[in-house]
């Protein structure tokens, strides 16, 4: 193994060789033939995440969406399974389904009118004689990739040979669990969208959403934007008790603010912020008691962690960041809004609260978005420069200890997280 | 009375309707001082009770239980006014340079007390080599106030045509 980058040999080595335990090369930012491999060793080889079960409510719902940079349908039949399938007709390549979601019976062609259910089988074709003893109609159903859920969350694979998503996620699923706890005693459902571009690579982002030494710094704005308590929750900075884990398979957790990152573990001590005042009396006059308002109120901004899924979906909080990786030196992003998903009366006064409060830091136009689109902007164009000089991912290093479930464990702010990512990268980018 | 028009197509801008004049010289001072960024300015031009709104949905007429890129009252434009001017928001300090046009102006009604209009808005911003394009359909409704040097905002909506597609994090207004 490589123990330094030189100037020399920085092109020459292989991708297996750009990361070190406490570092990794600016190359890996940069150069578009290995954004080529990452593409094919990680996107078309690992789970990535394509959907919110919310998202495809009943029979015939579907939504449109990409595995890397392949196009995908995801589908829910009339049986309640979900499909994934490559948008592309099998007759000569057009795109099925250019609408982002929507309910349909199935999907017909634009061009020459072939037609697919829901689980992508070839049902029609126009004028069928010509096709007599040259096709079997049954082998030309779209292209599938394998899907499964776990907690809601949906993924999928072009890996047949991949294992299962729950080994994939292994110790990830407790904190999916603790994440959906957020509903307050309902389930969570998508209550919006934003999206955004930055012209960077994506590893950049999916770097800083365990990134908690940024915080303070870039996010004074947002910062000095909201109420004290909320700027108070949100100072982890100096708290011994903020910790970040390695999950394992690239996947971490950043704990923010510990005392939410169980809502259900709750001893009432905390009083709950007198900006929902205002919520809460709301809630009150649809008849709910103390303990059900408490409940939804306290979760209003979320859990009090970001669970970093390698390669493309962070569990923010309170919201989902999925990356979408375009070129070498473009991403985009989506900042997905959650909610509780029940009665009207209940839960639209709760999701107006949380409505207004993604919008005020998420966002192309939000307090914290734009900020952190300039940092990496200015990764990747400073990332031009001096290609023999690594990125650190070395903070917390010499204090990172396994916790009693066995995780590699340091403060917060370190960059254990980026670490377990760039581990999980270099192991698949070694495979071949 | 308010003197709706029928059709939006057919409907006459009167360029000799004072009314309409001061609303279009407000939209027009609005735009140069968002080109500008002199946001205390800017923010001068909004009644109390106004909304500058950019939504996500291009056709959503209410905004309350949807998410929107911005959705401002008062409180969130003075907070907004203070992100943009006091110097902690990298995104910010580094904007990029606009310019913006508005116009193609069709009236959607007048009175004396208040005019709406609906307009386009072509912008260019410029940032490290780069030119990005924002373009959009914006309505506006100005209050007439006893002279033009009252007359105020009290609606802005800016309905991106790639409002739901993935654009740019920005540094600045629209
Ligand atoms: S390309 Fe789809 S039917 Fe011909
Ligand atoms: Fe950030």
């Amino acid at each position: 193994m490589a123990t330094e980058f030189t100037a020399e040999t920085i092109y020459d080595l292989p991708p297996s060789d750009l990361v070190l335990p406490d570092r990794v090369a600016g190359r890996m930012y940069t150069d578009p033939a290995i954004f080529e491999l990452e593409m094919t060793k990680i996107f078309e080889r690992t789970w990535v995440w394509v959907a919110h079960e919310s998202e495809l409510p009943r029979g015939g719902s579907f939504k449109s969406t990409f595995v890397g940079r392949q196009p995908v349908i995801v589908t829910k039949d009339r049986k309640g399974n979900i499909h994934t399938m490559v948008n592309r007709c099998r007759h000569r390549g057009a795109s099925l389904c250019e609408k982002r979601s929507g309910h349909v019976n199935g999907f017909t062609c634009p061009y020459h009118a072939w037609s697919y259910g829901l689980d992508g089988q070839l049902r029609g074709i126009p004028y069928p004689d010509a096709y007599e003893g040259v096709m079997d109609k049954s082998a030309l159903s779209l292209k599938k990739l394998r899907t499964e859920s776990y907690g809601g969350m949906i993924f999928a694979t072009f890996n047949e040979d991949a294992g299962p998503l729950e080994d994939f996620l292994g110790d990830v699923r407790l904190w999916i669990d603790r994440f959906m706890a957020q509903g307050g005693g309902y389930p969570i459902k998508v209550i919006g969208t934003h999206r955004f571009k930055f012209k960077g690579n994506w590893k950049i982002q999916l770097e800083n959403t365990t990134d908690g030494y940024h915080f303070p710094i870039v996010h004074r704005s947002w910062m000095a934007s909201v109420d004290a308590e909320t700027a108070e929750m949100m100072s982890f900075m100096t708290d011994p008790t903020a910790l970040t884990h390695d999950l394992g398979n690239g996947h971490s957790v950043m704990q923010m603010v510990p005392e939410h990152s169980d809502l259900n573990d709750d001893d009432g001590s905390e009083p709950l912020q007198p900006r929902f005042d205002g919520l809460a009396a709301e809630l009150k006059a649809q008849g709910l008691n103390d303990a059900a308002i408490r409940k939804l109120v306290r979760a209003v901004h979320g859990t009090g962690f970001n669970l970093n899924l390698f390669p493309n979906v962070s569990m923010s909080s309170s919201f989902f960041r999925v990356l979408r990786p375009v070129s070498v030196d473009e991403t985009h992003i989506e900042h997905v809004a959650l909610g509780p998903d029940g009665p009207a009366e209940i839960v639209d006064p709760v999701n107006r609260t949380r409505l207004r409060a993604h919008e005020h830091f998420q966002g192309p136009f939000g307090f914290g978005t734009p900020d952190d689109s300039e940092g990496w902007d200015r990764v990747q164009r400073g990332a031009q420069g001096a290609p023999e000089m690594p990125i650190m991912v070395n903070r917390g290093l010499a204090r990172e200890k396994a916790s009693p479930e066995g995780w590699p464990t340091s403060h917060v702010t370190d960059e254990t997280g980026m670490r377990a990512a760039y581990d999980q990268w270099k192991q698949m980018m070694s495979d071949d | 009375m308010t003197e709706a028009p029928t059709n939006t197509a057919s409907s006459m801008l009167s360029l000799t309707d004072p009314r309409v004049v001061r609303a279009i010289e407000l939209i027009w001072r609005e735009a140069a001082l968002l080109d500008a960024k002199e946001y205390e300015d800017w923010q001068a031009l909004y009644a109390e009770d106004g909304i500058y709104v950019i939504p996500i949905d291009r056709a959503a007429e209410s905004f309350d239980d949807v998410l929107n890129m911005v959705y401002d009252d008062a409180r969130m434009r003075q907070l907004r006014v203070a992100r943009m001017t006091e110097g902690y928001a990298i995104a910010a300090v580094d904007a990029a340079t606009t310019v913006r046009n508005v116009s193609r102006f069709v009236l959607a009604s007048v009175s004396d007390q208040e005019v709406a209009l609906k307009a386009g808005q072509i912008l260019v911003a410029y940032k490290r080599g780069r030119h990005d394009l924002w373009a959009g359909d914006v309505d506006y409704v100005v209050r007439l106030g006893a002279t033009p040097y009252e007359d105020r905002l009290v609606r802005k909506v800016v309905r991106l045509i790639d409002a739901d597609d993935a654009v740019p994090a920005a540094g600045f207004l629209l």
